[in-house]
Order: C-alpha cells, then structure tokens, then sequence
C-alpha cells in the first residue's frame, strides 16, 4: 500500500513571521499568486506547466468554491482542484492529496499555499461574524460544541491542550522542566533563522517557567505566537519532470492520517493520540524507522504538543518523553534535531502557514539550504500536522532524491 | 447597571435542539438523563439522532446517578472567553460518567490545587434565569 516515491517537492517559498505587519497588505488572492509565483520560480518551473492545485481554509474574498476562484485568479487549468479542512494539519494533508494525485498520473505539477498575512480594510460593511470570537469552536446552533463545550468554557485551544498535558502528567510524572526545554531548545534554532519572529531573543528553561500561567499547567510561552505576516508555498511534480529542476528534489515517500475526535471531551483514550496511528503507517509505507530520520519537524502549537508527538511517533516509548527531551538537545545544533526552524514556538504562526512551516523546513534541510543551521547529515524528514486539539493527525516521511 | 450585550461580554449559553430537549428537561427537573442504544447497550453522549457505537436509530433516554470521576482539567487562569472573567480560575474539567461518556463540565466550590484526575465527584444543577440548567460538578 502507498506512495511510490514517485511525487517530489522542488520548491517553496515561505514569508517571514511578523507579529505586526509591516508590509503592503494584500488580498488572500494576491497573497496565494505570491506565494506561487515564488515557489515557481524556485522550482525554475513555468506557471503554464501547473495543471493541479491544493488550498487549505477559505479565501477571505469566497469562502466557497476557493479552487476554482484560486485556478482562475491564477489563469490555470488543473486536473486536481482540492481543498483540505484539517486546521493546523492542513498542509501536511495537502502534501500527501498531491502526491497521490501525481502519482495516479492526474496531474504532472502541483502548487500548494496558505497565505496568513494581513489584508487590506475592506471598504464594504461586513456584518459581524461571531465566529471570530470562538477560533476553532463553532458556536453555530446545533454544533455540539455551542451547546455542550461553549457554555462551560471550554473554548478554543488553550485549554483543550492544557487538559491533555493535565492527564499526562498525572499519568506519567510531573517534569515541566522537561516540557519547557522543548521551548527553550526551538528558540536556539529561532536565534539562528532571521525569518521568525523570535529571532534574536533566547529564553532559558526557567524563562519559560517563570512566564505567565495561562490554562494549568501551561504557560505563555509554551503556546505558540499568532503572527499577523506569514503565508507558505510548494511546488510538487513527477520524478520525471523533478529531473529538470533546479535543486535536490524531495521525494514523499510516507504518509499517514488518522482523525478520531473534534473537541479532547471525546478523545478515545486520552493522552494516547492518533499521531501514533498517522506515524505508524507513515514508517510503514516508507519502509523507514523512527531512527533513520535525520531531523523530525513536529507540529508544535504548544510543547505539550511536541512532547507528545515525539512519544507517539515511536522516537520513545509512551512515558518516556519527558526523560527523552531531557537527555536530548532538540535544537539544530542537537542530537535530536527537532523543528530546526525554531518550530511555530520559535518561527510563529501565521493561521495554516505555521503548519507549513515545518514542511518548508524540512525541504529546505534536505536541499541543503538551510544556511547557519543546516544539518550535516541531511536526507531525510519526519514531519507532523495537528489539527484540532491532538484530533487531526497527518504524519510525512520525506527523502531527498 | 446597563445590561452589556457586546457578544463577547455574553456568556453563551446552550440552546436545544429538538433531538437533545430531553437532556435539558432532565437538568431542569434535576436529574441526569443519557441516551442507551437498544440495539448494542452503547451509552451516548452528547445526544444524537443516532447511536456513535453502530449508528442505530433505537436509542432510548435513561436517567443515571451522575457521578462521576474527574478525567482531566485545566485551570484557566486567563478567561477563554472575555464573558467569563469573572469565573477565573475556571477549572474547566472533562468528567467519566460510569456509563463510560465524558462529557465537559467546571468543577466549582473547589481551589484549582485541590483537584485531581481521578478525584470523586457530584453534579450541581446551576438553574440559570433563562430557563437553562447548566451539569456542574463539585468534588465528592
Ligand atoms: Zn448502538
């Protein structure tokens, strides 16, 4: 069962993270011909030869009928016209969907992007939109959130994952110094990526302990910053065509995905994760272990996130993650390369572009471009997406050809 | 005091459904009503058309004790929600019914130090004034 191998990442593009944006604000379509048009001319590939395109979330200008606004704006006929709704784990589902569209020999080269920078004001009254104020929680009628999580409190994210860390804890020991180096390690690989928002501002272990409590037992800066500038892109296509590109191409040679639960309230067996099931059949397709990966790039909207994706990928046993991160330097510098970016608790996040960058990153090492923080030893990646509150699981095995 | 109706100064409250009417009556007249599947035994919660073990349409209303144990929690030192400043810390809980549902809850009366998973505890029927009771839970 799987991939072949046979669909290769040959370019990105990737904004810096700002927490204010700086810039010329754009449309979200302006943003994605952006994004595209940079990872195109990465690749060295001609915006004629796309015939397949993958988005994640809405446009704000159609929150409908996005790939076909998106293949319009952009003036291409695609063969593969998918939208993936996985929150954070979007663009790793977006990876795989085009691999496998590849190749099934639907489409030859495939563009990828989220965008995440700000927009113009709109000179049009908008009605208020109460979403806004529920993030990942929908307070529609008859949304089981609006009416069984909503009225207690239990809204968005924060403490969605502050009860799994709870749990695990209880369960397997209390060490938040173990859960707090996660951060401070990323912010050593934060200092050496001028891109992210935290460059230039190490914090120790006990800086993270001493930050401000926000949802027991987790802390300011174990969750991640939301950046008002971001936005990610990639280019895809056969290993034919990855042949006459212009950098090492990246081949996606596993994946898995596993969706269990929307809200923690109904996880099946909490803090066990459906990452274990997503890494299980990504190792498998890829004929790979956890221990030939040359770097890991985890989805880390918080530290308990990393913390358990590392467990539940098979690097330890499930427990042992707190011992591991300890006994390990999970920065580029480390033994135990691990979001070498900085992760999103280093590089920010950008709404769905923070998802991407871990992807982004992991090309990037294995194209050898990485500057300052590149990895000797540099073929191959796992990388994670987390949707939801450890709900969406999407894992990537990626090998340079 | 002027009533503030700016939406994030509300606090949401649950509105029914004709499918979960029942489980709201059940809080209001103080009991804790669940759904059974009469076709594999399978408790279910939050109430649905149908049964989330085998997707049978057969599931009959039950009333159960209610207590329950704490599964998890989170102390929310920040407000979620800015409507519910007032309650933090909030200690937003998940509780395991017997039955074996979780459903979320806050633990009230109790100091964020004093819980803990596992911790017994007993449902508190909040009678809201707009007709609404809310399944809090105190520790046993
Ligand atoms: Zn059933």
């Amino acid at each position: 069962m799987g991939l072949r191998g046979d669909a290769h990442i040959v370019g990105y593009a990737q904004e810096r993270s700002e927490r204010r944006f700086t810039g010329q604000a754009k449309l979200t379509l302006e943003q994605w011909a952006d994004l595209a048009a940079a990872a195109l001319h990465d690749a060295g590939i001609d915006s004629r030869e796309v015939d397949g395109l993958v988005c994640g979330g809405d446009l704000l200008e159609s929150s409908t009928f996005v790939p076909a606004t998106i293949a319009e704006y952009m003036g291409w006929s695609v063969n593969l016209a998918e939208r993936v709704d996985l929150g954070g784990a979007t663009p790793a589902g977006m990876v795989w969907r085009a691999a496998s569209a590849i190749e099934l020999g639907l489409c030859e080269v495939v563009v990828m992007a989220v965008v995440g920078s700000a927009v113009p004001p709109s000179p049009k009254p908008a009605p208020f939109d109460d979403r806004i104020l529920f993030g990942a929680s929908s307070n529609a009628w008859g949304s089981p959130q609006a009416e069984f999580e909503i009225p207690y409190g239990n809204i968005a994210q924060n403490c969605g994952f502050a009860m799994y860390a709870q749990r695990y804890h209880e369960l397997y020991g209390w060490d938040e110094r173990a859960r707090a180096k996660v951060a401070a390690d990323q912010r050593v690989s934060a200092c050496a990526n001028p891109d992210a928002v935290f460059f230039g501002q190490p914090v120790s272990v006990d800086d993270v302990l001493a930050s401000r409590m926000i949802a027991t037992p987790l802390r300011m800066l174990e969750i991640v910053m939301p950046c008002a500038r971001g936005g990610a892109a990639l280019v895809m296509c056969s290993a034919d065509r990855a042949r006459r590109t212009d950098h090492r191409s990246v081949a996606v040679i596993g994946f898995g995905e596993r969706l269990t639960h929307k809200t923690p309230t109904y996880a099946p067996d909490l803090p066990h994760t459906p990452v274990a099931a997503a890494a299980a059949s990504a190792f498998a397709m890829a004929g790979l272990g956890p221990a030939d990966m040359d770097m890991v790039q985890l989805y880390d909207c918080y530290t308990i996130t990393a913390l358990l994706s590392i467990e539940d990928s098979g690097f330890c046993g499930k427990g042992e993650g707190q011992a591991f991160v300890r006994e390990h330097d999970l920065s580029y510098r480390g033994d135990f390369p691990c979001n070498t970016h900085g992760g999103q608790l280093g590089f920010g996040q950008a709404g769905l572009a923070g998802g991407m960058s871990h992807i982004v990153e992991a090309v990037r090492q294995i194209q050898g471009r990485a500057g300052e923080r590149q990895l000797v030893r540099h073929d191959t990646a796992y990388v994670t997406g987390t949707g939801g509150v450890m709900s969406e699981q999407t894992a990537l095995v990626l090998q340079g050809a | 005091m002027s009533h503030d109706t700016t939406p994030a100064l509300v606090k949401p409250r649950p509105v029914p459904t004709p499918t979960s009417r029942p489980f709201w009556d059940g809080l209001a007249a103080e009991e804790v009503r669940i759904q059974r599947c009469a076709d594999c035994g399978g408790w279910v919660f939050y109430p649905r058309s149908r049964c989330s073990h085998c997707l049978s349409g057969r599931l009959e209303w039950r009333t159960v004790d209610g207590a329950g144990v704490v599964f998890t929690f989170s102390a929310a030192t920040q407000a979620t929600f800015p409507a519910f400043a007032d309650e933090v810390p909030q200690v937003i809980a998940v509780v395991e019914l017997p039955e074996g549902v979780h459903l979320t809850t806050t633990i009230v009366g109790a100091a964020p130090d004093d819980v803990r998973v596992g911790a017994a505890v007993v449902p508190v029927f909040d009678h809201g004034a707009d007709g609404m009771t809310l399944l809090r839970y105190r520790l046993a």
